[in-house]
């Protein structure tokens, strides 16, 4: 490892005075003092090079489109700006195919081949956990934008973070008062019958128990569903609200067929827009949402009190006032999501800067600096809004919008409280060994 | 809900999966008993059939129904030339040799997929269905246009049932299905019998797709499950046997509806396939299938 | 398919595999770091794809359910690890007997098919088995799986515990068991009870009337076939500390057969060379194009076109007659 190091820096030594001495006479430039600091500044340009583990095959591909949409929007504005302790940012992208074993081999790939800095961008949880061992035994830094609960349960490493993008754990607890208060106690779950439907199950009833609530049912239903209406005899006749998450392309049948099933009557809906990333609200068939509400981590629809860096934010990767892409009215944006990247590009870039990162020797350092993090303000770094990130749980908490569906628009109605989705950290990555 | 409602929902949504998947299994079941090829593939042509419709109705403004039949036109066409093209430049120069011609499918999945998800995009995108009515029933409501998607199919089934038994065409298919040798022998080309009984099946697996997309919209992965299920129905049926073929769909989409009234969802899956895996396990010719092989 | 007449295997297909097994061990020295990386993954991957090749490639079984005994072994290392605490290799030893059960009961059933039916079942099997590491997600965690963690996944020898996420340490584990495997395989098709497999799949009948017991060894084929794939899962869970149930849904049974034809079914080195050359295709065509599956579609028509009986196979027809 020690060798390869050096061998790295010599090779950047190499390139750099390559490019010094084309300005510089070469005789001038290695003799005079002033060539020599000039040669320290010019080391030090070389870029920084962050590999992205992108979806851009497989389940993923939705959101990963958009993801890289982002990422190259965040890396320009930075690289604007001077780039990171004034070195250009650098992306370098893999396609994981949105398999956990290709996830691992990415990242191996980041680290022994492209020499990259750290690994970032990760959105579906079985990726991650799949890939957080090889990030772990490869000592590299792993910033994932995935909003599972797997970075907060302490089952991964300490080079694993989530600090751009409230996890679902949390996202759970902020509507839990919410629902309680303006659709009703007593709530049926339908959500996908694995990890990730499994969290938001075992968050939300203890949420919604606290709030005076009850769940009175739950549908799990298997991964593997096309059609839904012969589950849905099993809500109960006296439910009030329906919270439902379902992931992947089935959900527009999911809707339809609530609607079909239910006509204009039926309990109220209480969704989480995952279930509708990339998919146009005026879908036909989808009718039956109007006046149903959604939990959104960032809205998708331009909110007419937004400030003004959240319309600059929007200009930037490419959104219209409808979410969808400035090129293609049909091409629907993952704004829920997508966020995340922009924000986690800004945080790596203030952690490097904090702890004067020059090469992969300071990783560990890095990874403390991100951890030193608390309260980041709203602004043009963290569009979304404010945060507070947990240096133990290495997990970020943010406010997250409730919206109503209003003329086959989203409009928001209510922004819950950091402290509505916090909760005591359960695991603390600080008192591990890098 | 009381029981015989909830009874009549489950068989309900158990007979229009057993409409859509009797036809794409049909297409197997041709591909499969005339050429003896297993076809990978079949459900890219499945997923193929619902993104032309798809770009096919977003092409065309007006009334829905139009959009609709004219993909339902055009989407099979479009399908059953690229699996003709497929079979003659890919299967043919394999000679059919089973086991090339499941790495040949393999590799035009890979590309069908590829090639969807470039040009038509991650996204799941629905094509609106030529009639909007929801029929009330007093404990639940239904969607009239999934009934009539029963009634199509069963037309369908109809049309393939009598061009293999009463046209002339059908009979060249079933001569170069009992015998290849013979059937050469005779001055059949069967070259291109099995072009055309490739394109043939694609081109049901489209029809299917066409109907189902107004329910379940058009992805690039969708083509994966329909296609395990229909091999299941085939086999389960009886090779070669088109009664065996929809009375298997048919048990697996009943099957599948009504177990899920008793247990939970993913529980009530994983006994639905124990289930029809134990009826091969116990028939292993299928239900009307004559002796194995 | 020839059967071949000499009992012995051949100085010169010894001498290869030899050779194989010796060139394989210089790599790991000679690999730059990321491709010795993807070596180990590869090798513990080809065990899978040897123990499918038993199977379908010697005795004709066309299984689409080879999953369901990798992730068998899978399970069966790394649920004890994760949540009893087990050392390796007490772990390692549970995940090749769960494999080695599941497929004598698995066997048991689908072997009452044949052909395509048999196709069926296996995958109808795989399919449950893929649906009940969902349904114990409490315990599996799912789709989105469990890390092993680093501190676990030692290797406890006399000398002192062995740290298996080590690269070198890992190859080298890897090696071991393609190298038992390889020997084992090698070793089986050229006795008796391997030539029995092989005149099973070119005709049960004669085989039946012959006075063979057909059942009982395409059975023990079947049961043989799934403790090889359960090894390659268990090690693979122990090796790189990752568990889900990706590994055993219906894309990992396909995968083997994919590998096995490509490489060469009915071919001791065939499984490797498929097995590799699938990733690079993947791994090359990626880093040129985002389109990458359309040049693995492409790649894998113009391979099959040129060499119809997988890599291996086709040499051995053309020009090297002795290849086992």
């Amino acid at each position: 490892m020690s060798e390869d190091r050096i061998l790295k820096l010599d090779r950047r030594n190499g390139l750099s005075r390559r490019t010094t001495l084309k300005g510089l006479g070469a005789a001038a430039g290695l003799i005079a003092a002033p060539g020599f600091v000039r040669y320290g500044q010019a080391q030090s340009s070389a870029p920084i090079k962050i590999g992205f583990q992108c979806h851009r095959t497989g389940i993923g591909a939705a959101y990963g489109r958009w993801y890289e949409r982002v990422t190259a929007a965040a890396a320009k504005r930075i690289n604007d700006a001077g780039g990171i302790n004034g070195r250009p940012l650098e992306i370098v992208i893999e396609d994981d195919g949105t398999d956990p074993k290709r996830g691992a081999e990415v990242v191996e790939k980041f680290a022994n081949q492209h020499k990259v800095d750290l690994v970032y961008g990760t959105l579906f949880s079985h990726v991650v956990v799949g890939s957080a061992p090889a990030a772990g035994e490869l000592k590299i830094p792993y910033y994932v934008v995935s909003e599972g609960y797997h970075v907060a349960s302490g089952k991964l490493n300490r080079y694993c973070v989530q600090p751009g993008i409230t996890d679902v754990k949390a996202q759970v607890r902020s509507v839990a008062p919410w629902i309680a208060g303006n659709l009703g106690k007593k709530v049926t779950l339908v959500y996908p019958d694995y990890a990730f439907g499994h969290d938001h199950r075992d968050f939300f009833e203890p949420a919604i128990k606290a709030q005076g609530g009850e769940v009175v049912a739950k549908v799990p239903i298997p991964p593997t569903e096309t059609s839904f209406t012969r589950y849905f005899p099993q809500i109960p006749s006296d439910t009030d609200v329906i919270y439902h998450v379902m992931v992947g392309p089935a959900v527009l049948t999911f809707v339809k067929e609530l609607g079909e099933f239910f006509g204009s009557g039926g309990p109220q809906l209480f969704g989480f827009i995952d279930s509708l990333e990339a998919v146009d609200i005026k879908s036909p068939g989808l009718e039956f949402l109007e006046g149903s509400h959604f939990w959104e981590g960032m809205p998708r629809y331009a909110q007419p009190d937004q400030p003004d860096y959240v319309t600059a934010y929007r200009e930037a990767v490419g959104i219209d006032e409808n979410g969808a892409s400035t090129g293609d009215a049909k091409d629907i944006s993952t704004a829920a999501h997508m966020f995340g990247c922009w924000e986690t590009l800004n945080i790596i870039k203030a952690s490097m800067e904090a702890c004067g990162y020059r090469g992969p020797e300071d990783r560990a350092a890095m990874i403390e600096a991100t951890e030193a993090m608390t309260e980041m303000e709203a602004g043009p770094d963290h569009p979304q809004g404010k945060k507070l990130f947990n240096g133990k749980t290495h997990q970020v908490f943010g406010e997250q919008s409730i919206s109503q569906v209003s003329d086959g628009k989203l409009k928001v109605v209510h922004r819950t409280s950091i402290e509505d989705g916090s909760y005591e950290p359960e695991a603390d990555y600080t008192t591990m060994s890098f | 809900m009381a029981f015989g409602p909830y009874f009549l929902l489950a068989s309900l949504e158990g007979l229009v999966t057993a409409a859509v998947l009797s036809l794409m299994a049909l297409g197997l079941s041709l591909v499969f008993g005339v050429m003896r090829v297993v076809n990978v593939a079949h459900g890219e042509f499945y997923m193929l059939g619902a993104v032309v419709a798809w770009w096919v109705a977003s092409l065309l403004g007006g009334h829905p129904a139009i959009g609709f039949l004219l993909a339902l036109v055009i989407s099979p066409l479009v399908v059953a030339a690229i699996a003709f093209v497929a079979e003659r430049l890919v299967l043919s120069r394999l000679h059919y040799e089973p086991e090339a011609t499941i790495v040949a499918t393999i590799g035009l999945l890979y590309i069908i997929q590829q090639l969807a998800l470039t040009f038509y995009g991650p996204e799941a995108r629905p094509v609106q269905a030529p009639f909007n009515y929801r029929i009330s029933l007093p404990w639940f409501g239904y969607s009239a246009y999934k009934l009539s998607v029963i009634g199509f199919s069963v037309l369908m089934m109809l049309a393939t049932w009598l061009l293999l038994t009463r046209t002339k065409i059908g009979l060249i298919m079933r001569a170069t299905q009992f015998d290849r040798e013979t059937a050469q022998a005779f001055g059949i080309p069967v070259g291109r019998v099995y072009a055309g009984v490739f394109a043939l099946g694609a081109a049901l697996a489209a029809v299917a797709a066409v109907l189902i997309v107004p329910i379940q919209q058009a992805h690039y992965l969708m083509g994966l499950d329909p296609l395990l299920l229909s091999f299941i129905v085939v086999i389960i049926g009886g090779l070669g046997s088109l009664r065996g073929t929809v009375v298997a769909a048919v048990l697996i989409g009943l099957s599948d509806g009504i177990i899920s009234m008793f247990f939970s969802p993913t529980l009530a899956k994983m006994l639905a396939t124990l289930l029809v895996a134990l009826v091969l396990v116990f028939r292993p010719q299928g239900l009307f299938g004559t002796a194995a092989r | 398919m020839k059967i071949q007449t000499n009992l012995a295997p051949s100085a010169k297909s010894l001498a290869l595999h030899a050779g194989v097994v010796l060139l394989l061990l210089a790599l790991n020295f000679l690999l730059p770091e990321y491709h010795r990386g993807i070596f180990a993954r590869v090798l513990v991957l080809s065990v899978f794809a040897m123990g499918y090749n038993l199977a379908f490639g010697y005795t004709g079984l066309l299984s689409l359910g080879h999953a369901m005994f990798f992730a068998a072994g899978l399970y069966g290392a790394g649920l004890p690890i994760y949540h009893l605490g087990w050392n390796v290799w007490p772990a390692f030893g549970a995940g090749i007997l769960a494999g080695g059960a599941l497929a004598l009961v698995v066997g048991f059933l689908a072997l009452r098919t044949t052909g395509v039916a048999f196709m069926i079942v296996t995958l109808m099997f795989a399919q449950v088995f893929y649906l009940t590491t969902l349904y114990f997600t409490t315990y599996t965690r799912g789709e989105e799986g469990l890390v092993l963690p680093q501190a676990v996944r030692r290797l406890s020898l006399p000398d002192g515990p062995l740290d298996l996420s080590d690269p070198s340490t890992r190859y080298l584990v890897a090696l071991s068991l393609f190298t038992v495997v390889l020997a084992a395989i090698l070793f089986l098709v050229r006795a008796p009870y391997g030539r029995s497999l092989v005149a099973i799949r070119e005709n049960e009948e004669r085989m039946r009337m012959l006075g063979y017991d057909v059942f009982a060894n395409k059975l023990a084929a079947v049961v043989l076939s799934g403790t090889f794939c359960a090894a390659a899962g268990a090690a693979y869970g122990v090796l790189f500390g990752y568990v889900g149930s990706g590994f055993a849904s219906i894309q990992y049974s396909i995968l083997p057969l994919l590998w096995v034809l490509v490489g060469g079914a009915a071919t001791t080195l065939g499984p490797l060379i498929g097995t590799l050359f699938m990733f690079y295709v993947i791994d090359t065509a990626s880093s040129y194009t985002t389109a990458h599956l359309l040049v693995v579609g492409l790649v894998l028509i113009g391979v099959i076109l040129f060499f119809p009986k997988g890599i291996a196979g086709t040499v051995r027809e053309r020009w090297l007659r002795w290849l086992p």
